[in-house]
This record gives structure tokens, C-alpha cells and sequence, in this order.
């Protein structure tokens, strides 16, 4: 009886503990997406500043701003990020008189003056990148209803976290970085076989429709297909392809190369502090370590003569 | 009398001599990284990345003619741009210096004796003072009776020193940068 | 917390202050000279480790509040200048937001360690009912706190959270008004949480005190669940139990620090990196993760008032645990089937925790025909149960393992303690 008793203890504790397992790992399985048959999948780069000890390529974060600034800077703001940022340690580390001249390049209004007018002035290292438009509205207006978002955290406001990538020692900002530079390759100018013959594959199966397809088709509208765009309907057409920016440093500009260095821009953007944050991390968790085995030793040594 | 077991502790020397060796570096350091851990909650406190990036600026003066004052917000303080008549500069030039409390010339006060700029605090205690005011035709203190002349340097009242002189260069005949 | 002192006072400024506020002898007793059951295993270092979470986050939180702004246009941006320009402010953040999860964490151990040891059971009821006091008030607390960025998630956290109120008979639409200070949340929402999240942690420190003595006038329970008898059964509080729970707290921080320096965005929501805005509801609202259960109990409930009344008495049920379960013997070591449904338990509350965030109209984990819903309804059903049938009827019929005569005989065995009895008491004599 007794026997009996604690085998079923031993198995309950032994479900409980595959019930945890199933639960903690469907959770991550569920949250990588399940994608329909057939679509491709995600590119995985393994970026420069991931790792523990990461840090960012400083010719990258220049040749990102430049695409950040040739291209996304046309629809796209980036409220929080200062000019002065871009001269800062941890980041495209651009000279400070570099800094002064890009930011000179753009203007900005000040004042009132004396006499109570407002005026232009160009743009001082303390000043914001510019703004595209004048307020929301504006930019909603100008690009058919949809909002083009502000970029300064947009790596951070899109960074699912992976639970792959904390096991592999990397940072949970590679989520971000991900998404944004498959979105940028992730266009495709007709809507693809895989979603057609899902589309007639959820007609067949008389399932309740997928909310992004219709009764008959898949259709666009004024949209643009993207293979890794919640819904595959995104209102920004294609930004980047090959050759859409002529880099200073003489890289070749290919659509990859663009999207990578504008991906880990925007990460820097979105966590400036990333590097400092994780030397100061390795000195922090290294002193914890030692002085958790100070404080065994201690513990050991008060208890040594109790039996407990 | 403690409700609790305290057993004799074979207390050879040797075996004292390594634990207290132990509990004083743990003590240590535990001690050292509290100590380095509290800075940053102090730290936070000074100047931010934001307030630090507005530490200087550039100040238009052309049209600030001859006997006119500008006043200008630096780093939340007055700073006084006087345009010093001839007669201003003249009575500053021929002060002695020993009758200064804070010996300055005047050349040590403007670089271009016909601009004086400064911090428009009295270095009694922090108050404003008002220009072309006070005993000496400069600036007089109404909270303490601080008088200062016309190259702002203290010459009657409880203030200890002359108002401050911020750094600043000409950038051109007609525009300055403060800081 | 009195009767344990051993505290005499040296000097002159010691007799002093003795006689006029006797404060160092209290806290001699509560943290030296205090006895404790010489058997505490590692499940009791939580309540250590949970009053350091609480510095932890009254430090960076009051550090926080000088550089944060409590208005609808300003709070995003203030928090982001935390995060970019305030020295340090990147750490100190990280350190709050996830200090918060790493408390909770900390808690439920805490909680969850009291349930399997009985550690509610007579004498100790009002330390149980304190430190459920505790817990609602970390509750609030936390959801307030959440709110302050100012993010989507924090917005629409607060707008759900809020409208729960709306279920009150009567007066219920008033109290929504009354809390949002508006027709919707805004501004003055968020001024009142601010103003709310930075006093309750000084109310809560004042019941951790009130728990703290609570503790001290029945002493700790233990693994076995019976009450130290001898002197041979206790050790001093310090150095013996001070000296391992500093240890467990640096492994704690380890784990605090691993997160907030590697990965600290892991317990946080990406959505909350995007302004509030009124007009646009994420595609999924999920509170912060230590709410997950109750947020499935309400979801799995299909009437809204019930779904509200049901996810606060899952929280308030806890209360009266004390008075719900019936078994004499405390330790669930001596309670064989007891032990099971605790752990049916915890997994449940780690099912009901992974289905408040998924969609309840999937299937559960892909199997086909059986939905979230499903599953968080037997979840819920479980969880009252497991309070309301099996607690009181358990203690009835449970035949319980035969339970030790002390604490030292346990640990040394009965021939063991005798012998180490005879050794106290050479060790007195010789003393004396």
C-alpha cells in the first residue's frame, strides 16, 4: 500500500515536471509564428553585436545611418535620437565635427526671436534627426492613410523575443533586427503560389476563413506583399534594392548588405546604451560569481559542525 | 541565554586563523562591490547627456548698441552682455586695485573692453542684480546690498568676490559663444 | 519580537538608548538571537531574498521618480531620456523593470513554499494573512508601475484593468470614472497611478514589518511541520541563517543582474516600446506575466461580472487557506496525497499562466478540437477546487505518514541527538 502510494507520488512529480517542460517549450514554439506551408523562411544573421560579448562594427552603424538617412529618413522619423548620439561611444562613433556637419545639413525652427518671430537655424548636435513631416496627420495624408512609424525604437517595438537565441547566448534584441531585415528583402511583386494554394486550401477545407484572405482571393489592393509582414500586407512599397545607395566606404551595395547595416542601425538606435550595458554586465555577473563563492565558503564554514 | 545549539568549536589555531581569513575577504569584498555599486545611484543625480549637449551658445550682439545691456539664459542662469560706454570703461580702468576686494584689472574682466560679459548672479547668494545701479554705476544687489562697478567687481556689501566671467569667444565682430 | 534578546548594551550611549527606546535590543531579536528550526532547507531563503527585491525596487524607484514625469505627453519621453541620457538611467531602469518580475518570482516561491510546509496552519494565520496583504498590494503596485512607461501595453493594460471595475452592481460605471478621473485613460490617470505606485511600497515595507513580527511570536515552521521542543532543535538566527541568506541573495542577483545587463527586455513587452495611443488596440493584450493566471480565470469565465468576480476570489480565496484546510499534520512531507494535488497545483498555475497569453480560440497546443478555452476552463476549475473541495476534504480523509518526535531526532536520529544533548550539556556545565 505505502508502496503503491509513493509510486504514484514519484509519478505525479514526474508529470508535473514534463507538464512544465511541454509547457515552457510549446510557449516558444508557439511564439516563432506557425507560418503557412510552403512560405519561405526567415533569414537568421548572425550579427556582429549578438553574443555576450558583442559589440557593433563601427563602418556598419555609419553605413546604416546613411540608408537611414538617404532613404527611410524620406517617409520615417526618429524623434529620440539626437544628432549628437552619432559621435557618442557605443555607437557609429562619427567625429565630432563630422556630427556638427551632418547635423548643420538640415534646419530646424527656433525662437521667437527679439521681436517675438520664429526663424530657422540649422540643426545643432543637441537637435533631433528631422522629422519628415509636420505631425501625424501630415505624414498619414501623404502616404495614403497609413502612418510611416518613427524608427527610434522601432527595433525594440518589433523585437519578439526567442528563446532560441537566449540559449544560444545571444541578445534578445536579435528579434528586432531579424524581423526588420527580412522585412526588407521579404517583398514579392505578385502574391506568391504558397498563399494561393493556401487560399484554396482553406476553401477547400471549409475552415473559417483566414481574416487576411477573402471569400475567393487573396487580394492586395493598394497594398504590397511581403512574405514577413503579419497579414503579407504592408502599406510601404519596397524601399531598398540593389544599388540604392552609393557608400562612402566603396562597399557593394547589395540589397543584403543595406538591409544589414540598416538593421543594426536601427538596434543601435533603439538601445544606444548596448554596449556599455553588457561590458559593465560581464564585470557585474563575474564579481557575483566570486562573491557567491565567498559566501558558500562562509555558509560552509559557520555550518560545518551542525548537522542538519 | 539563546534557545539554541552553540556547539564547542574545535578551535585549533591554524583552522581559526584561515576562517577569520575568510570572513574578512568576503567582508571586503562584498564591501568594495557595495561600495562601487553605490555610485551610480549617486551619479544619476549630475548633469544628464541632454543638459550637457545645451552647455553652450551663440549669442547675436550686433544689435546691442553703445550704453545697452542684453541678458541671455546659460545653463539656467542671467548672463549680462554689457556694450560699456567710454566713460564705464574709464571709470573701471582707473581703479586702483587696491582698493578691490577681489582684485581683477579691468582687462582681466572683458577681453574687448568694450564688451563685459558675466554670470548676472551677486556671489553673496545667488540673487540678481540690477544694472546701472548702486554707489559705483554698476550693479547693485537689493537683497544684501552688494554693489559692484562697472566691470562688475565687488566693491561694497557682503559679497565676497566679483561676479563670475563664463568662458566664451568671439566667433565674430557681431556674434559670441558662451561656454 | 520580544522575549529572545540576549542584546546587553555595552556602552554608556547603549544603556542610554535602552532604557529611553529599546530598538537595537528589538532588532537584536529579530535578526540575531532569534531561534530558528535548524532544519530549514533552501525553499526558506524567499523571504529574504523577496525583502531584498523590495530595497531593490524602493531604491530605483525613488532614484526613477526624479527624472520621470507623470503626464499623458511627457511620461514615453521621459522614460526614454531615462534610457538615453540620464547616467546611468539605462541600468537603473532595466534594474526596476525587471527587479519587479524577479520580486514576484521571488514571492510566489515564497507563497507556493508555505503551501507545501503548511506554514498557514495555527499558530500561524495572521502571518499568512499578512503576507497575502503583501501580495495584493505588490499586485497593484506592479500594475501601476506597468503602466507609467506609457506604451501601448501600458495604456491599454490600464484601459482593461480598469474597466473591470464596471461590473460593480449599481455604482460600478462610477467607479470607472472616479479611478480614470476622465471618460477614458489619460493624464490624469496617470498622475494618480504615479502618485499611488510610489506610496504603496512604503505600505507594503510597513506590513513586511508587521509580517516580520508576526514571524517572530511563533518562530518559522520547518520542513517537518512540528514545533522546535528543545534548545537542541533551534540555532541563533545569526550567523547561521543571516550568513545563507546573504549567500542565496547573491545567487539571486546573479539571476536579477543576468537579465537586466543580457537580456532585459526578455520579461517586458515590445509593444510597450511604442507611445500610447488611444485610437489603435494592440492585436494582443497581455498583462505582465506574474497576472497571467488570473487573466486566464477571467478569460476562461464566459460573463464578464463572473469572469471579474471569479479572477479577484481567485486572489482573496488565498486568504482563508488557513481556515480551508483541515489536516492536523502541516508538512506535506507527512501528506502523501496532499503532496500531489500541490503539484497538480503549481503545473496548473503554470498552464493557467501560458494560456493568458495565447489566443483561447486555438487549439491547445495544436491539438485539433481541444481550444485554449477548454483547457483554462478546467484550469480555473482545478484552481477553485484544489481551495474550496480538496483542501477542506483532504484533511479528513488523507492518512498521513507518522511524523517525528523532534526536529533533531529527524536530523540525527534518535540516538544521534541524545548524544548531542549529553555534549550541550557538558558544554553548559563547563561554561558555567
Amino acid at each position: 500500500m505505502n508502496n503503491l502510494k509513493q509510486n504514484i507520488t514519484s509519478i505525479a512529480r514526474k508529470t508535473a515536471i514534463a507538464l512544465l517542460v511541454v509547457t515552457s517549450v510549446s510557449g516558444s514554439a508557439l511564439a516563432a509564428g506557425g507560418s503557412i506551408e510552403g512560405a519561405p523562411e526567415p533569414a537568421h544573421i548572425d550579427w556582429s553585436w549578438a553574443g555576450v560579448f558583442g559589440t557593433f562594427d563601427r563602418a556598419q552603424l555609419q553605413r546604416g545611418y546613411q540608408v537611414y538617412k538617404e532613404v527611410c529618413a524620406n517617409c520615417h522619423a526618429m524623434d529620440l535620437v539626437k544628432f549628437r548620439n552619432l559621435s557618442e561611444p557605443g555607437g557609429p562613433e562619427f567625429s565630432e565635427a563630422a556630427v556638427k556637419a551632418l547635423a548643420a545639413e538640415y534646419e530646424i525652427e527656433d525662437g521667437p526671436d527679439a521681436e517675438g518671430e520664429m526663424f530657422m537655424r540649422p540643426r545643432e548636435p543637441k537637435d533631433a534627426m528631422p522629422a519628415p513631416f509636420a505631425n501625424n496627420n501630415a505624414a498619414k495624408s501623404s502616404n495614403g492613410g497609413a502612418l510611416p512609424p518613427d524608427l527610434s525604437l522601432i527595433a525594440k517595438a518589433r523585437g519578439h523575443f526567442s528563446f532560441k537565441d537566449m540559449f544560444m547566448g545571444r541578445d534578445g534584441l536579435t528579434g528586432g533586427s531579424n524581423y526588420l531585415y527580412n522585412l526588407l528583402l521579404g517583398y514579392e511583386d505578385e502574391v506568391p503560389e504558397y498563399i494561393l494554394a493556401h487560399d484554396e486550401h482553406t476553401n477547400e477545407m471549409g475552415k473559417e476563413a483566414d481574416p487576411n484572405f477573402t471569400e475567393e482571393h487573396f487580394e492586395l489592393g493598394d497594398s504590397n506583399f511581403n512574405n514577413f509582414f503579419e497579414g503579407y500586407k504592408i502599406a510601404m512599397a519596397q524601399p531598398l534594392d540593389d544599388d540604392y545607395v552609393e557608400y562612402t566606404d566603396g562597399t557593394v551595395a547589395t540589397l543584403e548588405q543595406q538591409a544589414e547595416d540598416v538593421a543594426s542601425f536601427l538596434i543601435w538606435a533603439a538601445e544606444p546604451k548596448m554596449e556599455i550595458r553588457k561590458s559593465i554586465g560581464i564585470k557585474v555577473l563575474l564579481y557575483l560569481i566570486i562573491l557567491a563563492g565567498l559566501m558558500y565558503a562562509v555558509k560552509r564554514r559557520i555550518w560545518e559542525n551542525v548537522r542538519h | 541565554m539563546a534557545d539554541s545549539v552553540k556547539l564547542e568549536e574545535p578551535n585549533t589555531g591554524v583552522e581559526q586563523g584561515r576562517r577569520d581569513f575568510l570572513y574578512i575577504a568576503t567582508g571586503a569584498f562584498g564591501a568594495l562591490g557595495v561600495g562601487v555599486g553605490v555610485w551610480p545611484l549617486i551619479d544619476q543625480m549630475n548633469p544628464d547627456a541632454s543638459v550637457k549637449a545645451l552647455a553652450s551658445i551663440e549669442v547675436d550682439i550686433s544689435t546691442v548698441g553703445e550704453g545697452e545691456s542684453l541678458t541671455v539664459n546659460w545653463r539656467g542662469k542671467p548672463v549680462f552682455i554689457r556694450h560699456r560706454t567710454a566713460a564705464e570703461i574709464q571709470a573701471s580702468v582707473d581703479t586702483p586695485l587696491s582698493e578691490l576686494k577681489d582684485p581683477q584689472t579691468d582687462a582681466e574682466r572683458a577681453e574687448k573692453p568694450e564688451w563685459l560679459i558675466m554670470v548676472g548672479v551677486c556671489t553673496h547668494l545667488g540673487c540678481i542684480p540690477l544694472g546701472e545701479a548702486g554707489e559705483y554705476n554698476g550693479w547693485f544687489c537689493p537683497c544684501h546690498n552688494s554693489a559692484y562697478d562697472t566691470a562688475g567687481r565687488i566693491r561694497k556689501g557682503p559679497a565676497p568676490l566679483n561676479m563670475e566671467i563664463p568662458e566664451y569667444e568671439f566667433l565674430s565682430d557681431t556674434k559670441i559663444k558662451i561656454g | 519580537m520580544s522575549g529572545h534578546s540576549t542584546y546587553v548594551p555595552k556602552s554608556n550611549a547603549g544603556k542610554w538608548l535602552e532604557e529611553r527606546l529599546p530598538i537595537i535590543s528589538l532588532m537584536h531579536s529579530a535578526a540575531v538571537s532569534m531561534p530558528n528550526p535548524r532544519n530549514l532547507n533552501y525553499w526558506w531563503v524567499f523571504g529574504g531574498i523577496a525583502m531584498f527585491m523590495l530595497i531593490v525596487q524602493i531604491v530605483t524607484g525613488i532614484i526613477l521618480a526624479m527624472h520621470y514625469t507623470p503626464h499623458a505627453s511627457m511620461a514615453f519621453n521621459s522614460v526614454e531620456h531615462i534610457m538615453r541620457d540620464v547616467n546611468w538611467g539605462w541600468m537603473l531602469r532595466y534594474t526596476h523593470s525587471n527587479g519587479a518580475s524577479m520580486f514576484f518570482i521571488a514571492v510566489y516561491i515564497h507563497i507556493l513554499r508555505g503551501m507545501y510546509y503548511g506554514s498557514y496552519k495555527a499558530p500561524r494565520e495572521v502571518l499568512w494573512l499578512l503576507g497575502m496583504l503583501i501580495y495584493l498590494l505588490m499586485m497593484a503596485t506592479g500594475f501601476m508601475g506597468y503602466v507609467l512607461p506609457w506604451g501601448q501595453m501600458s495604456f491599454w493594460g490600464a484601459t482593461v484593468i480598469t474597466n473591470f471595475f464596471e461590473v460593480v452592481p449599481f455604482i460600478g460605471d462610477d467607479i470607472r470614472t472616479l479611478l480614470w478621473g476622465g471618460f477614458a485613460v489619460d493624464s490624469p490617470t496617470l498622475n494618480r497611478f504615479f502618485s499611488l505606485h510610489y506610496l504603496l511600497p512604503f505600505v507594503i515595507l510597513g506590513v513586511v514589518v508587521l509580517h516580520i513580527w508576526a514571524l517572530h511570536v511563533p518562530g518559522s515552521n520547518n520542513p517537518l511541520g512540528i514545533e522546535p521542543k528543545t534548545k537542541q532543535d533551534t540555532m541563533s538566527f545569526h550567523p547561521y541563517f543571516t550568513m545563507k541568506d546573504l549567500y542565496a541573495i547573491v545567487l539571486f542577483a546573479i539571476l536579477l543582474f543576468y537579465f537586466v545587463f543580457f537580456n532585459p527586455n526578455f520579461m517586458g513587452h515590445p509593444d510597450n516600446y511604442i507611445p500610447a495611443n488611444s485610437l489603435v488596440t494592440p492585436a494582443h493584450i497581455v498583462p505582465e506575466w506574474y497576472y497571467l493566471p488570473f487573466y486566464a480565470i477571467v478569460r476562461a469565465i464566459p460573463d464578464k461580472a463572473l469572469g471579474v468576480a471569479g479572477m479577484f476570489g481567485a486572489i482573496l480565496i488565498m486568504f482563508v487557506v488557513p481556515w480551508l484546510d483541515t489536516s492536523k499534520v502541516r508538512s506535506a512531507k507527512f501528506r502523501p496525497a496532499y503532496r500531489i494535488f500541490f503539484w497538480i497545483f503549481v503545473v496548473n498555475g503554470l498552464l493557467l499562466g501560458y494560456l493568458g497569453q495565447v489566443n483561447t480560440t486555438d487549439d491547445f497546443l495544436g491539438i485539433h478540437g481541444i481550444t485554449n478555452l477548454l483547457i483554462s476552463r478546467v484550469g480555473t476549475i482545478y484552481y477553485f477546487g484544489f481551495f474550496v473541495v480538496i483542501l477542506p476534504v483532504l484533511g479528513l480523509i488523507e492518512k498521513t505518514k507518522p511524523l517525528p518526535n523532534s526536529i533533531s531526532e529527524a536530523v540525527l536520529g534518535v540516538e544521534g541527538a541524545a548524544e548531542e544533548a549529553a555534549e550541550m550539556a557538558v558544554a553548559t556545565k563547563a561554561k558555567a
